[in-house]
């Protein structure tokens, strides 16, 4: 039977061409619009490390004290979202996680063995980095717990920059110099961009690039590398390098993974402990707060999908009801205008589940062919809005492809919002009197 | 008048008539918001930063390994920059207008620290050459003499004796007097004498919306900033920006060649990339805004089609007791106007309620009066013309209609 109707619905399609093209417009234009825009959130709200989101943890101290809040606020209590030096290391030192690593953007100039100097940014930050956020290595390793300790002049390179500098020969175990100085190359990466990029959500767009090369965060601070990013301070530090690192200025981020319950809950009493410890001491003049977040909850509390993203969303998705309140209306013309043939059907045995599932079907070829407009144009509408990034697009471009999920979602959403919008002029065909119908004949 | 008929028939058809003006509610509210963030955005891209964008250009040098004299090394690229044909003048410069990045710092009005800030501001050191490199508009006072400037590196606590404001700025310190000759605080308790105004001059940071009177708290200090990584600022003269952007380099690499010069590019491009998120914006709200009529339009050019062909034999009966095809044009007409004006009530409020929700919950500015009644406006205009054809062919139907099939 469905075959007889799917027939049924092909040729009538050919019968009503003008209305039937304007609910599959309708219908595809909704779709591609609210498709493009929602293909930016669904990218933007993917979980960038599946595997360990839940076991990977932000501590957040109140460095600052209460009076450097804004007051009044919505009540949701936002701690500095970054660390002092002091901090930082005294974190490293305690090693009350089994993995932890501090970090900072750093930028320095690679000068290549042949052609100019370029200035290009990296990451300063500890070994258990790379262990912890799965980062994949396609050749060489991390650098040692000794390099760190002795603060060696060692680099791990991003697949790009090892490809620019030897694009012959093997980059591990070559020496490359970074800011005046010959850093050895102890391992290259795999090709790697976790989306957000979730460990500095802080420094930066969110959705960049991984930095091309990191070094080891004691050698950075040995060097007195100035931070890459934001450096915050809420009173003005002493001058000199040394009061940078003695100051209440924050500009670095810390994980520390925690991979059950027991873990969070002991990491959070150390971090209220070492608060106590620094009221005791006489640095903070207020009680213990902290924070612990996993990677979902960091993402959420620092806002990493935009507002504008979300109005965006909003937006489109009151142009897709539009559209389908259209198609809705379209639908009820183009059924009633075909009462008589619901009623000659009826009155030859049809029963209304027949006339029900005639239209149904009808109406779900509308859907297809409105979705496969509206894949097209969603193509159209993510190349559009690439290409109105300019700059930009380098940076966030990656977020606007239309991947096979994004595809099948596209469809399947075309398919239910027509037949969804399609049930109320069904139910009327359903309803015509084949008496009265015959009669009008 | 019709209406009373007109209102009977719509009777009959309700699901019809309440669907077309549910979608007119929706196109209005969303296209009345739509305009209103995109008017936002080009105010705030078309706000003139108060450099004389067109002849300059700016980039970004480091040494690679620091220079033993800094401060010399960044004096002998002015110099060099300074005696380049086609330049007016150069500076090296911690930021400028729509760079993206730059100092923010309070203005305080008391010496006490402790003491909330009445102003924030961002900070530009300059040299004595600054207010010509950048082309600003002097309105009071003077601009720094070469005896003033100051060495300040990163790391520097440093107090300065003088500074200049930009009228913004005076205004809002001093609402009721003249900002010259004043004294404000910042960075240390040392008192800071207002020693000249400029007209305008942006901060780093793009505009959001309209009178945002915050995008020109700017402070100029008589600093020369000391560090690796330095902004330099280039004007030319008219016409000569292309030409001397090419031979930059050259000169520079000719002082050294151990150096990164990075982000070449005149301020036009400084300013497109400054405000490129909201034009992206404003493409895509302004498409979806385009497409939205487009189909509300469509829309009711399909169901008042159906509705003529549906009431062929109605209007036939109606020729034939007399009606003129005025009359039947005037009916579709009017009949459009009540169900595209209940529509634009109810868009009215719609429209204003999504924006309140959206001003409290996103941070988005409110919309004035003016958007709503010129989507109301627009919106009535569409679905009158979207009713001109079907009302055309309505009006053709022949009266003998009537009287057959009868």
């Amino acid at each position: 039977m469905l075959g007889y109707y799917l027939h049924l619905a092909l040729r009538t399609l050919r019968r009503n061409v003008i209305l039937t093209s304007l609910i599959i417009a309708a219908v595809g234009v909704g779709i591609g619009a609210y498709m493009t825009i929602l293909t930016v959130l669904i990218a933007m709200s993917g979980d960038p490390i599946p595997d360990r989101s839940d076991t990977l943890f932000v501590p957040q101290i109140d460095v600052w004290g209460p009076n450097t809040r804004p007051k009044g606020g919505t009540g949701e209590i936002r701690l500095p979202p970054q660390f002092t030096y002091r901090d930082v290391t005294a974190f490293m030192q305690a090693h009350s996680a089994p993995h932890q690593a501090a970090m900072y953007p750093v930028a320095l100039d690679v000068t290549p063995p042949k052609g100019i100097a370029f200035s290009q940014v990296g990451r300063a930050t500890h070994r258990d980095f790379f262990s912890m956020f799965e980062v994949p290595f396609a050749a060489g390793a991390a650098w040692s717990v000794q390099d760190e300790t002795d603060r060696a002049d060692v680099v791990v390179l991003g697949k790009t920059l090892a490809g620019k500098l030897f694009p012959n020969s093997s980059a591990v175990g070559q020496t490359v110099s970074l800011g005046g100085r010959l850093y050895r190359i102890t391992g290259v990466l795999e090709a790697w961009s976790p989306t957000p990029r979730f460990y500095d959500v802080v420094n930066g767009n969110a959705f960049s690039e991984v930095e091309d090369f990191f070094i080891p965060f004691t050698t950075a601070i040995g060097h007195q590398m100035q931070t890459n990013g934001n450096y915050n301070c809420a009173v003005l530090p002493s001058s000199g390098w040394a009061g940078r690192l003695s100051s209440e200025c924050i500009w670095f981020g810390f994980w520390a993974e925690l991979p059950n319950a027991t873990a969070v809950r002991n990491y959070r009493q150390y971090l209220l402990n070492y608060s106590a410890e620094q009221r005791r001491l006489g640095r903070f003049h207020w009680p213990p707060l902290v924070q612990l977040s996993n990677v979902h909850q960091w993402l959420s509390l620092m806002h990493v999908i935009p507002d504008e993203v979300r109005v965006n969303s909003l937006l489109a998705f009151g142009f897709l009801t539009v559209c389908l309140v259209n198609a809705v209306g379209l639908m009820l013309a183009r059924f009633s205008a075909r009462a008589s043939e619901f009623g000659v059907r009826r009155a030859l045995g049809a029963t209304r589940t027949d006339i029900f599932l005639q239209c149904l079907t009808e109406t779900a070829v509308v859907g297809v062919l409105g979705g496969m407009l509206g894949l097209a144009l969603t193509a159209l509408g993510l190349a559009a809005n690439r290409a109105s990034l300019g700059y930009l697009a380098q940076y966030v471009g990656g977020l606007m492809r239309l991947d096979p999920a994004v595809m099948a979602l596209t469809v399947a959403l075309a398919v239910g919002a027509t037949l969804c919008s399609g049930l109320y002029p069904t139910w009327r065909a359903t309803r015509v009197q084949p008496a009265l119908q015959l009669k009008a004949q | 008048m019709e209406i009373v008929p007109i209102l009977s028939a719509l009777k009959r058809n309700k699901v019809g008539a309440i669907l077309v003006t549910l979608q007119i509610a929706l196109t209005l509210a969303v296209i009345a918001n739509g305009m209103s963030i995109i008017q936002g955005h080009l105010a705030a891209m078309g706000r003139p930063s108060g450099i004389d964008e067109a002849n300059i250009f700016t980039l970004q040098n480091h040494w690679v390994g620091e220079p033993e004299n800094l401060r010399a090394s960044i004096e002998e690229d002015l110099a060099a920059l300074r005696g380049m044909p086609g330049v007016v003048d150069a500076e090296a410069t911690n930021s400028y207008p729509l760079r993206g990045g730059g100092w923010g710092w309070g203005i305080r009005l008391k010496p006490d620290s402790s003491n909330g800030g009445a102003a924030g501001t961002t900070l530009y050191f300059n040299d004595a050459h600054g207010l010509d490199a950048m082309g600003l508009k002097l309105v009071a006072g003077r601009w720094f003499s070469s005896s003033e400037i100051e060495e300040m590196r990163i790391d520097d606590e440093k107090g300065v004796p003088s500074a200049v404001l930009t009228s913004a700025l005076a205004k809002k310190l001093f609402p009721k007097s003249a900002a010259l000759g004043q004294v404000i605080y910042m960075i240390t308790d040392q008192p800071v004498h207002v020693i000249g105004v400029v007209d305008r001059a942006q901060t780093p940071w793009p505009a959001q919306g309209f009178g945002d009177e915050g995008a020109e708290y700017s402070t100029f200090l008589p600093l020369q900033f000391v560090a690796n990584q330095m902004n330099y600022l280039v004007r030319t003269r008219p016409g000569q920006l292309a030409a001397v952007m090419r031979a930059v380099p050259d000169r520079l690499y000719a002082v050294t060649r151990q150096r990164v010069i990075d982000q070449l590019m005149p301020f036009s491009e400084t300013r497109t990339r400054a405000y490129q998120i909201q034009k992206s914006e404003s493409w895509l709200l302004g498409t979806v805004c385009g497409l939205l009529l487009a189909i509300t339009g469509l829309g009711t050019v399909g169901l008042t089609m159906y509705w003529v062909a549906q009431r062929r034999r109605q209007i036939g009966m109606r020729r034939a007791l007399g009606a003129r095809r005025v009359d039947i044009l005037r009916y579709f007409h009017t009949e459009n106007l009540l169900i595209a004006g209940s529509g634009a009530l109810l868009g009215v409020a719609g429209g204003l309620g999504a924006n309140l929700w959206m001003a409290t919950h996103m941070g988005t500015a409110r919309m004035s009066w003016v958007y709503i009644g010129i989507g109301a406006l627009i919106v009535l205009v569409l679905c009158q013309l979207a009713v001109l054809w079907p009302a055309y062919r309505a009006a053709c139907v022949p009266p003998s209609l009537a009287t057959r099939g009868l």
